[in-house]
């Protein structure tokens, strides 16, 4: 079910949520809402549900007007941040519930919460509370609960965000598995930039209200069209008036034509990376991704001065937005 | 978790770091405070209505007056509770998810029972409500007061208890529900009075505690009648007044019994629940 | 929930309005209609008549001892129950409770059974000491006491808690003793719970009546608090007067109310109620009123 979003606005007293916030979800797609706290982000999931009304504006599922209708009309599957588990039901009754409202027969009910469980890895758990599973197993509980009743849509709101690294990882991974397999809509909130590159199809970049850029993981990386995209997928710096990934800037002993002159102030050995950080000749830091033999090669020391030269940057105009590639710096 | 030494061998908490004898004189202090001012004034009663045999005990608590006063008593309260645990829950729904102009003062009212002595609620009750009423509704010298009153003292204890457990129910569960498709009565049904109930049992248990030993608010507006408006503490004010303390005693044992009870269940079930409430 | 029908809330306002309105607040405007029904004279003359100054002042006298002591009982029973682990913490903490569940007129027969000469060997040994207990102020006071008793204890316990001894515990090692630890830094930290429970236990210990009823003797002049003056008023066909010594109290419980609301915004806490394992305090009562964090 493809899902589009027309100029929607919606405001909490004063604070303007979304303003004037256009979408479009292709069917079967996954896609990410991407975007800093306070974004409305989360708020456009919550349009999209149907748990929240916007002011003006209009959401389509599948084509249809959805603006009016009932959160519980709507279909879709919500997954929250801290799991809203029903506390006091048992796992079977939690992923059961959507199943028992719409009066499913208990031996339909038994099937399908059976393979949904074998979907989520929780055999075993069915008769556990989710006080007594931990933060990973009680999410994967609120998927199946979710998918339980075939919704149109999933939605989930950065459903790892209250879980530990390696859970997260783990989840992330299975949820890219899971939705190969069901095939449904899905669009998952998150503040964490490599989640979205991780695991989305297309992502959504939001920011103070609006739509940033909305593109893949590739494209928002290598053509972001604000300063704020760039910024935020990614590491960037600013050298003069451009910006520049670190990984896209040589050291060099000598000055070269458009080098800019540095200090070293300390070389972090972060495995097979090593971050540079160095200090430019107007007081501002600066940091340069380079390889581990690209800096044997150098032999760096710390405060050093060296010459720095980007291969690649770009432009942004006055209002942020992308005026383009610098010109490629000529070689020397 | 607590292996068996540590749980005999732990320290009484740092802190104030009293000597440890100055800790225990703390403790003795406390016990004997609490002694003094209520354990041995309630052993006395207890002693007192024991004291002429097991038989003289039964015969003052089967006395056709007291009988019907503690039937009475049993029976309001049981009304009372149930009233309260419906109208309880709705005052504190309301005075959590609505929002109206004066909710506040309607909020801090709900306290007044717990601040009003308790003659003066049977005063307030009875001025608009007794003999001379001015809207025509003369519950005086009645059962039907019995109730009005205990309802008025009962009050803040449903709603009270519901309070904060509604204020810190997790929005997100109905959010869930109704994402599934759940339609709002089935929600409250099936996923916020579960919630619910606990704090209501627990209100309703006060409530009752509390219903049965009343006495002020019942002194004025019950006229307490004989075999027709005597509630079981006015039974026992009056075996005082006549010099029966035995006679007293035996049916006060009989509501310490009820509402010692009662607590104890209460304070069980409490701790039973913040042992088994995590999540 | 989906935002409730308009109606629906209308509905369920409006039920709770007027339960709250018939039982409480029409009520409570009736008293002070019927105090001044009949003009402004007779009620004044009966509240400062030497009969109801006397009952006001005892009244005072009552609360001016008894929460004062239990404040200082309450707060030691307090630091025992949450600071130390012994046998017997349970059972002590279950006694705190049985105040609120006891009739008054029951507490007032268990005082009398202890105090009264002919009943028990303390009253006999008190009274050819020349003190009289019973049907006399020393026994009003001491049912005030026992009423009043669980309110600071009740409201200090919860916010020990919730602060831990980290606090005393630096105090400590930049060299205070425990009486200056006490009083700098413990004190302070739990003040408004301190002072809600004072409040609480001053309102119960105003409006105190069945215990110190059976205990007093109801002397009019002598051993009668205001509460019991209006009854005695009652009784004697005073309608005026009993009204007036009832609005009086009334207007205290209104100040006492208006106080709980103060203290109740101050209190920044929130009571949690820990895991009940080997070394924590038991959870606290579900008797006494806790205030409330906020108002949704």
């Amino acid at each position: 079910m493809a899902i589009s979003v027309n100029h929607v606005t919606k405001r909490f007293g004063d604070f303007v949520a979304l303003d004037d916030v256009s979408i479009d979800v292709p069917d079967g797609g996954l896609t990410a809402l991407l975007g800093p706290s306070g974004s409305g982000k989360s708020t456009l999931l919550r349009v999209i549900a149907g748990l929240e009304q916007p002011d003006s504006g209009q959401v389509l599922i599948s084509g249809e007007d959805n603006t009016r209708t009932r959160v519980q009309d709507r279909n879709v599957g919500f997954v929250f941040q801290h799991y809203a588990a029903f506390k006091h039901m048992t796992v079977f009754d939690n992923i059961a519930f959507g199943l028992r409202i719409r009066g499913e027969g208990n031996g339909t009910i038994r099937e399908r919460v059976r393979k949904l469980i074998e979907l989520v890895h929780l055999q075993g758990f069915e008769r556990r509370f989710p006080n007594q599973l931990s933060g990973g197993q009680r999410q994967r509980m609120a998927l199946a609960r979710a998918l339980a009743v075939e919704p149109r849509v999933l939605l989930l709101d950065e459903p790892f965000g209250a879980l530990d690294a390696k859970v997260r990882q783990e989840l992330r991974a299975w949820l890219r598995r899971l939705h190969d397999d069901v095939h449904v809509t899905t669009i998952f909130v998150t503040h964490d930039q490599e989640e979205a590159m991780d695991v989305a199809e297309q992502i959504i970049v939001m920011n103070d209200g609006r739509v940033e850029q909305s593109g893949g993981p590739r494209d928002l990386y290598e053509h972001p069209a604000s300063e704020f995209v760039m910024s935020f997928v990614g590491p960037a710096h600013r050298l003069g008036d451009a910006w520049v990934r670190p990984h896209d800037v040589e050291i060099h002993h000598q000055p070269n034509g458009q080098t800019s002159e540095a200090m070293i102030d300390r070389i972090v050995h972060l495995g097979f990376e090593v971050r540079v950080e160095l200090t430019l000749a107007d007081g501002d830091q600066f940091s340069v991704q380079l390889t581990r033999d690209e800096v044997d090669q150098l032999e760096l020391s710390e405060g050093e001065i060296v010459f720095v030269r980007p291969r690649a940057t770009r432009v942004f105009g006055p209002d942020g937005a992308a005026a383009g590639r610098a010109p490629e710096p000529e070689l020397a | 978790m607590a292996s068996a030494d540590t749980a005999v061998a732990r320290p009484p908490r740092a802190g104030l770091r009293v000597p440890l004898g100055g800790a225990a004189l703390a403790r003795g202090t406390a016990t004997l405070w609490i002694s003094v001012i209520v354990l041995i004034p309630l052993a006395a009663v207890v002693n007192r209505g024991f004291e002429e045999g097991l038989g003289h005990f039964w015969e003052a608590i089967t006395d056709p007056e007291a009988q019907s006063a503690i039937k009475l008593t049993l029976i309001s309260s049981l009304i009372v509770v149930a009233i309260n645990a419906v109208m309880g829950t709705l005052i504190a729904w309301v005075l959590v998810r609505d929002e109206f102009p004066g909710k506040r003062i309607v909020n801090s009212v709900i306290d007044l029972p717990f601040a009003l002595p308790t003659i003066v609620a049977g005063l307030t009750l009875l001025a608009l409500y007794g003999q001379d009423s001015p809207v025509g509704i003369h519950v005086a010298y009645t059962r039907a007061a019995v109730v009005c009153a205990l309802l008025f003292v009962t009050l803040p204890f449903v709603v009270r208890a519901v309070q904060p457990v509604l204020l810190e129910l997790d929005k997100e569960m109905e959010e869930a529900a109704a994402s599934l498709g759940a339609p709002n009565h089935r929600i409250f049904r099936s996923i916020i009075l579960p919630n619910l109930s606990p704090a209501i049992i627990a209100g309703c248990g006060l409530a009752f505690a509390r219903a049965i030993g009343e006495f002020g608010s019942l002194v004025l507006l019950t006229g307490n009648i004989p075999f027709d408006t005597q509630v079981a503490s006015v039974y026992i004010y009056g075996r005082i007044e006549t010099n029966d303390a035995s006679g007293a005693a035996a049916v006060s044992v009989l509501l310490l019994l009820i509402s010692v009870g009662l607590l104890l269940a209460l304070n069980a079930f409490g701790s039973w629940r913040s042992r088994h409430e995590r999540a | 929930m989906s935002a409730p029908s308009r109606g629906a809330r209308w509905g369920l306002r409006s039920v709770a309005l007027v339960y709250l309105s018939v039982l409480l607040l029409i009520p409570l405007l009736a008293v002070f209609w019927r105090t001044f029904e009949h003009g402004i004279s007779e009620p004044l003359d009966a509240v400062t008549s030497p009969d109801g100054m006397h009952a006001f002042w005892l009244t005072l006298l009552c609360v001016g001892i008894a929460v004062p002591l239990n404040t200082v009982f309450g707060v030691l029973t307090a630091i025992v129950l949450v600071r130390q682990n012994f046998r017997g913490r349970r059972l002590l903490n279950a006694t705190i409770d049985l105040p609120f569940a006891i009739s008054p007129v029951v507490i007032g027969l268990a005082l009398f059974l202890v105090y009264a000469p002919r009943d028990s060997w303390v009253g006999e040994t008190l009274a050819q000491n020349g003190i009289q207990v019973i049907f006399s102020v020393p026994g009003m006071v001491l049912a005030t006491i026992f009423v009043s008793l669980p309110f600071v204890v009740r409201e200090v316990m919860p916010v020990l808690q919730e602060i831990g001894t980290d606090q005393e515990e630096a105090a400590t090692t930049l060299g205070a003793s425990p009486w200056q630890t006490f009083w700098r830094v413990t004190v302070p930290a739990i003040r408004w719970g301190l002072a809600y429970g004072i409040v609480l236990a001053t309102a119960r210990a105003l409006g105190e009546f069945g215990a110190v009823s059976v205990v007093s003797g109801r002397i009019t002049g002598e051993t009668e608090t205001l509460p019991l003056f209006v009854q005695s008023q009652f009784d004697k066909f005073n309608a005026a007067g009993a009204y007036a010594a009832g609005l009086l109290l009334a207007i205290l419980a209104l100040l006492v109310l208006f106080s709980m609301n103060l203290l109740q915004r101050r209190s920044a806490r929130a009571v949690d109620v820990e895991d009940d394992e080997e070394g924590a305090p038991p959870a606290p009562s579900v008797f006494v009123p806790q205030p409330i964090e906020k108002e949704a």
